[in-house]
């Protein structure tokens, strides 16, 4: 019956999309259109011609490790897409001949950037989130994902909203909020896959068979819940026509500013900060193969992050129309962030208490700890810059640039690689990677590419908040805008140069993870029931 | 313009009280006299359950 009824969806869905390809008021909604048409079809005809087959059984006494393997190589590939969208427009910045003519309109700065962001944070980090979640819920719970196939729903649920946003992204589609730049067409289809996404982990930690519901978990559920709250709320927008892209926002000005920020900067802390602490608190006990050092602290790690976290926003509008009192509440509660997040950063680190020898032996380890140490620098400038006297300086520079990549290339990134170091030899049955060698390279130019870009960056941003704020003798500017530009440029270089290495290492782990699956045979013999059938 | 009282603008940001509240009676929580074991218990999860997940009805009786 449920087969039929989902044939009876994807056709109507088909329908409706090649209709709207056809009334389509604007080009980017016409292609959008035709991409949901295009799977849609291509599902219900796989589907038909399934019809009646018989279905291979299930295993549902092991864990269900296929949506995971996808998520790992998903999150691996669109992790180099992200690096090399970064590296290209950094180089567009320094030489703005690589805005080409004949690419004017599509591949130019304005338009990349934003599928940069959304490349890198929703593509790159969302599908790491996705299977360390799945792998870690399952693992912890002692239980299989609830739900059957729908696991599989929010990971191409999820793949497809990233390709109608990253298409979007290149033809002019945006409403303009940054990191929520995707149309309510998009934001609506996120929605549906989010609420599917909360339902395959929440049904998994209700049918655990463990009495605790592992920190790890309360980290990423409150990334899950979180991110959904903020989501539809900031994308509260009525669209001009249900056959075009265009959409307003319902909130209008400082209103609209707030409830921006205050998603902007929540997504910052619950999809880039509260996700990923799920993983530290899986993966590095894992790898350091000791408990987590203090579980207090954790539970105190969770719920600071919790009940503090939320109002931070304001701080990203000090000196804007916005009431002095909110943009101050907004600085005090980011400094107080700074105690619940060394407190996290030293749990992090002290799990390695008694085995400290494991950072020069083991590759993976080191990634974790240079990554936990980026959580804790990036934390501590986070707070310092929300402070207005210092805002008054950093903001609108290259200093935020620089403070955003530290985050994200340090602590981000490198938690990421070395979860999937982690998780590949593990998902594909392999004894071991296939080069140690390999992760110490891509160890190495990672951090390397990490301090050239902050380095670069803070030199050129407290260069540029200083020459904008230079003033003579008669209190006369001294500089135009287009002087701080051409005194950028040498940092500008550095911090492509920086983005080639840290893209090189994403590629050599990339080749490194292949040869893992592709090179070796499996470790211990598969004929057993331990890999499931799908 | 008339000066709020120090109780009125407490009222008036009730819910940074509740929500500050919730934090200071979390960290309290997790002192409660007894909460190590449960602690270390929990803190061992990750080391079970590796490659399958708990069986289901040798489960069920022991919870029974």
């Amino acid at each position: 019956m449920w087969d039929w009824i989902k044939i009876a969806i994807l056709g109507i869905v088909a329908l409706v999309a090649a209709l709207a390809a056809n009334w389509g008021r604007d080009l980017a909604y016409q292609i959008h259109a035709l991409i949901v048409f295009a799977v849609a079809a291509g599902l219900f005809i796989w589907y038909v011609r399934q019809i009646g087959e018989d279905k291979p059984a299930v295993d549902q006494t092991a864990y269900s490790d296929g949506v995971i393997r996808a998520g790992v190589i998903a999150t691996a590939l669109w992790g180099v897409v992200g690096f090399l969208v970064g590296v290209f427009i950094a180089f567009q910045l320094a030489f703005p001949q690589l805005n080409f003519d004949w690419a004017q309109g599509y591949l130019n700065f304005g338009r990349l950037r934003p599928l940069h962001t959304s490349a890198v944070i929703f593509a790159f980090g969302g599908n790491a989130l996705l299977c360390t979640s799945f792998y870690v819920v399952q693992r912890t719970s002692a239980a299989r994902l609830w739900g059957g196939n729908l696991a599989w729903f929010v990971f191409w649920g999820y793949q497809l909203f990233i390709v109608l946003a990253a298409t979007g992204y290149v033809l002019g589609v945006t409403q303009s909020k940054e990191y929520a730049e995707p149309e309510w067409y998009v934001d609506l289809w996120l929605t549906i896959v989010w609420v599917a996404y909360l339902a395959v982990f929440l049904g998994t930690i209700i049918k655990r068979k463990e009495p605790h519901i592992y920190v790890a978990n309360w980290f990423f559920l409150s990334f899950i819940v979180t991110v959904a709250m903020l989501h539809v709320v900031n994308n509260l927008a009525i669209p001009v026509s249900i056959w075009g892209s265009k959409s307003v926002i319902i909130y209008s000005g400082v209103q609209d500013a707030m409830v921006q920020w205050w998603y902007g900067h929540n997504a910052v802390g619950f999809f880039l900060t509260a996700g990923f602490l799920g993983m530290m608190y899986y993966f590095v006990p894992k790898q350091a193969e000791r408990p987590v050092f203090s579980y207090k602290l954790s539970i105190i790690h969770f719920w600071a992050l919790i009940f503090l976290y939320i109002w931070a926003g304001p701080h990203h509008l000090h000196y804007t129309a916005l009431p002095d009192w909110a943009s101050t509440l907004g600085m005090v509660f980011s400094i107080v962030l700074w105690m619940p997040s060394w407190g996290g950063m030293i749990n992090g680190l002290m799990t390695l208490q008694g085995a400290w020898d494991k950072i020069r032996t083991d590759p993976i380890i080191r990634m974790m700890v240079i990554s936990i140490g980026f959580y804790g620098m990036s934390t501590f400038e986070g707070p310092m810059m929300s402070i207005r006297a210092v805002n008054s300086l950093s903001h609108y520079t290259d200093w935020t640039i620089g403070h955003v990549h530290s985050g994200a290339l340090g602590w981000n990134g490198m938690i990421t690689f070395a979860a999937l170091y982690f998780l590949t030899p593990r998902l594909w049955n392999r004894e071991r990677l296939y080069s140690y060698a390999l992760v110490n390279w891509h160890f190495w130019l990672a951090t390397i590419g990490i301090v050239l870009y902050a380095a670069s960056m803070w030199v050129t941003g407290i260069m540029e908040g200083l020459m904008w704020r230079e003033v003579d003798a008669q209190g006369f500017l001294v500089n135009s805008f287009a002087d701080t530009v051409s005194a950028k440029f040498p940092m500008y270089v550095v911090r492509g140069l920086g983005g080639v290495l840290y893209l090189t290492g994403a590629v050599i782990m990339c080749y490194n993870l292949w040869m893992t699956v592709r090179g070796q045979q499996a470790a211990k013999p598969v004929a057993s029931a331990a890999t499931p059938a799908e | 313009m008339e000066e709020r009282t120090f109780v009125e603008s407490l009222i008036a940001s009730w819910p940074v009280i509740a929500l500050f509240s919730g934090y200071v009676f979390a960290v309290l929580f997790v002192f409660r006299p007894g909460s190590r074991a449960i602690h270390d218990d929990a803190a061992s999860t990750p080391f079970r359950n590796d490659d399958r997940p708990a069986l289901e009805p040798a489960d069920k009786e022991a919870r029974s």
